[in-house]
């Protein structure tokens, strides 16, 4: 049975963040999280495949609560999943991050890994282009359609200026857009299930990686994250009616200056 | 310290781009570097030369298509010899998915999407939003490293260089990927990054017939015409969209008709001078981050607007 890997990230729920008013600071501590959004739809797009006869497998690498994403996965409806986890492990950047999961994508030798475009938190698009190039197999980015045909992948994907229409050899790694795919919404009857079910633990140990190399692999630490300033007026414009109203924005804007 | 490079899939991007490497290499002590690698490319190595102490061609026929791993791959074996301290990339779609590569054969770090770039004390130091465009991080990364740069984020200074014209032997790599087809998108956003006025549409508007609203808004204010992300990718009636996806643009004044303003769209229009939104929803996000709010029916207030703006511009 083919397999397809999916890599999910349990990301910070960026619509749900505040801010402290003192410092400026994005309050992350303790802020609630969720399966990045573009995942779902790399999640999704593992269920079709596994509808035409494929194993679905989810990993992520995370703390204890990451396995919440696992576990809507599994609602979701996919196989197995697998949790890369512990302490050392903690503020690890994309380039360590992606050799964790290249490390078990050698062990779990899928036929086709998938990502999101980004994780919505941090957004660097990274870990996908960087576990294809650890495994040293084709990358497609920005795939918003995707069909398997024999030992190939043909994608369409967005790029600004066009479309490009490719194909690889499998094993590829695809990251995916949100267009590709509505991604389904489990059932409470599937997500009582897959709460019961068994998530696969593995210590970088587990992988053959170090902690020396794991070491070696910080290349990025973030040194502040403050909320930019963005102060604006806020003005809500009343009226009696549309006219009054639209007038009081039109001599606001040539107040401002800011009409031609 | 053997110097800052840059690559860009974008010809236009070189100046400020090369700007920004010029002034990080006087600080590292070192030369700067522009690759040029593609088909038929030769001929822009002259305009290079004069903004880079050094410019590294290779022009090849098999170089007609971007494939990130063919050129990344290239620029490796590069690095590898000449052992560069920072490369330098822009931030397009293309651009990005070469920086990961890249970095990751060097075994290095990469930040991408920088607002702000510099080196301290040896490390590499960058800018770049986070939570969708919520915070800003400051972030440092230890050399040899990779960035890639958003456009327009650093200034073009005039460079007057006599750089040295290297070319250079690679062994162009097979791509692991091929081309099936390619079919050229209609850009419609190109000048919304110039544009002084930029309107905009969001899932408000109703029906593709009802973008002429905002066409004829745009037209009597000498404003470009924008969307959200959803009226591009989900309903097909733009090309591309403002967002941190997607364009991100500094216009004097933003009128956000029908937007609700979830925070990836509001990641792109963070530097308006003036934003003002149009929207039936008196909870819409959006409302937090305008100077001047109406909360009525678009369909009434686009209207009457135009005719207002007509009156007093006496067009």
């Amino acid at each position: 049975m083919p397999r397809v890997l999916v890599c999910i990230k349990h990301s910070l729920n960026v619509a749900e963040l505040s801010v402290d008013r003192e410092t400026g600071r994005v309050v992350t501590a303790g802020a609630p999280r969720k399966m990045s959004d573009f995942d779902r739809n790399a999640v999704e797009e593992a269920l079709k495949l596994r509808e035409a006869g494929w194993e679905a497998v989810v990993i992520t690498v995370g703390d204890e609560e990451a396995k919440m994403a696992l576990r809507e996965a599994l609602a979701m409806g996919v196989d197995s999943a697998y949790h890369i986890t512990g302490d050392e492990l903690k503020d690890l950047d994309t380039l360590a991050t992606s050799y964790l999961l290249a490390k078990a994508a050698e062990k779990l030798k899928p036929d086709l890994i998938l990502c999101g475009e980004a994780s919505i938190d941090s957004f660097t698009g990274l870990v996908g282009p960087r576990i294809a190039e650890w495994l040293q197999i084709p990358h497609i980015a920005y795939v918003r359609s995707l069909k398997v045909e024999g030992a190939e992948v043909i994608a369409e994907r967005s790029l600004e200026d066009r479309i490009e229409v490719v194909r690889a050899e499998m094993p590829a790694l695809i990251t995916v857009t949100r267009e590709i795919n509505e991604p389904r919404i489990p059932s409470i009857m599937a997500i009582m299930k897959a709460s019961k079910k068994e998530i696969v633990r593995w210590s970088a140990g587990d992988l053959g990686v170090s902690t020396e190399e794991l070491e070696r692999l910080r290349a990025v630490g973030v040194l502040e994250v403050r909320a930019p300033m963005m102060k604006r007026k806020g003005v809500v414009i009343e009226g009696e009616s549309v006219q009054e109203i639209v007038e009081k924005l039109v001599d606001a804007l040539v107040q401002e200056g800011v009409l031609p | 310290m053997t110097g800052v490079w840059v690559y860009s899939t974008d010809f236009s991007l070189y100046g400020e781009l090369l700007t920004k490497a010029d002034e990080l290499a006087e600080k590292l002590g070192a030369g700067t570097a522009a690759l040029l690698i593609g088909r038929d490319v030769r001929e822009n190595a002259d305009s290079l030369a004069r903004m880079a102490d050094k410019v590294y061609l290779l022009d090849r026929p098999e170089l007609g298509w971007f494939e990130a791993g063919v050129y990344a791959e290239i620029i490796y074996r590069l690095a590898q010899q000449h052992e560069p301290d920072l490369i330098i990339v822009d931030s397009s779609r293309r651009g990005k998915e070469l920086s990961a590569r890249l970095a990751t054969k060097l075994k290095a770090g990469c930040i991408p999407d920088c607002l702000r770039l510099d080196v301290e004390q040896g490390r590499v130091v960058a800018d770049r939003m986070v939570y969708g465009g919520r915070a800003i991080s400051t972030q440092a990364c230890k050399t040899p490293a990779v960035v890639a740069v958003a456009p327009h984020a650093f200034e073009e200074k005039k460079l007057r260089k006599a750089g040295e014209l290297v070319e250079v032997d690679v062994d162009v790599p097979s791509p692991a990927v091929r081309l099936v087809e390619t079919r050229t998108k209609e850009v419609s956003g190109a000048a919304l990054e110039e544009a002084e006025i930029v309107i905009a549409g969001g899932r408000g508007i109703e029906k593709r017939e009802d973008l002429k609203l905002l066409h004829e808004l745009a037209e009597v204010l000498n404003g470009e015409v924008g969307c959200t992300r959803p009226l591009a990718e989900d309903r097909g009636w733009f090309t591309d969209w403002i967002g941190l996806s997607g364009h991100k643009i500094k216009p004097n004044l933003y009128i956000a008709v029908g937007i609700s303003g979830a925070i990836q769209h509001v990641a792109g229009i963070r530097d308006a001078k003036i934003i003002v939104s149009i929207n039936t929803d008196e909870e819409a996000p959006i409302n937090q981050v305008s100077d001047y709010i109406i909360n009525a029916d678009l369909y009434e207030v686009v209207p009457a607007l135009i005719d207002a703006i007509k009156r007093r511009l006496g067009r």
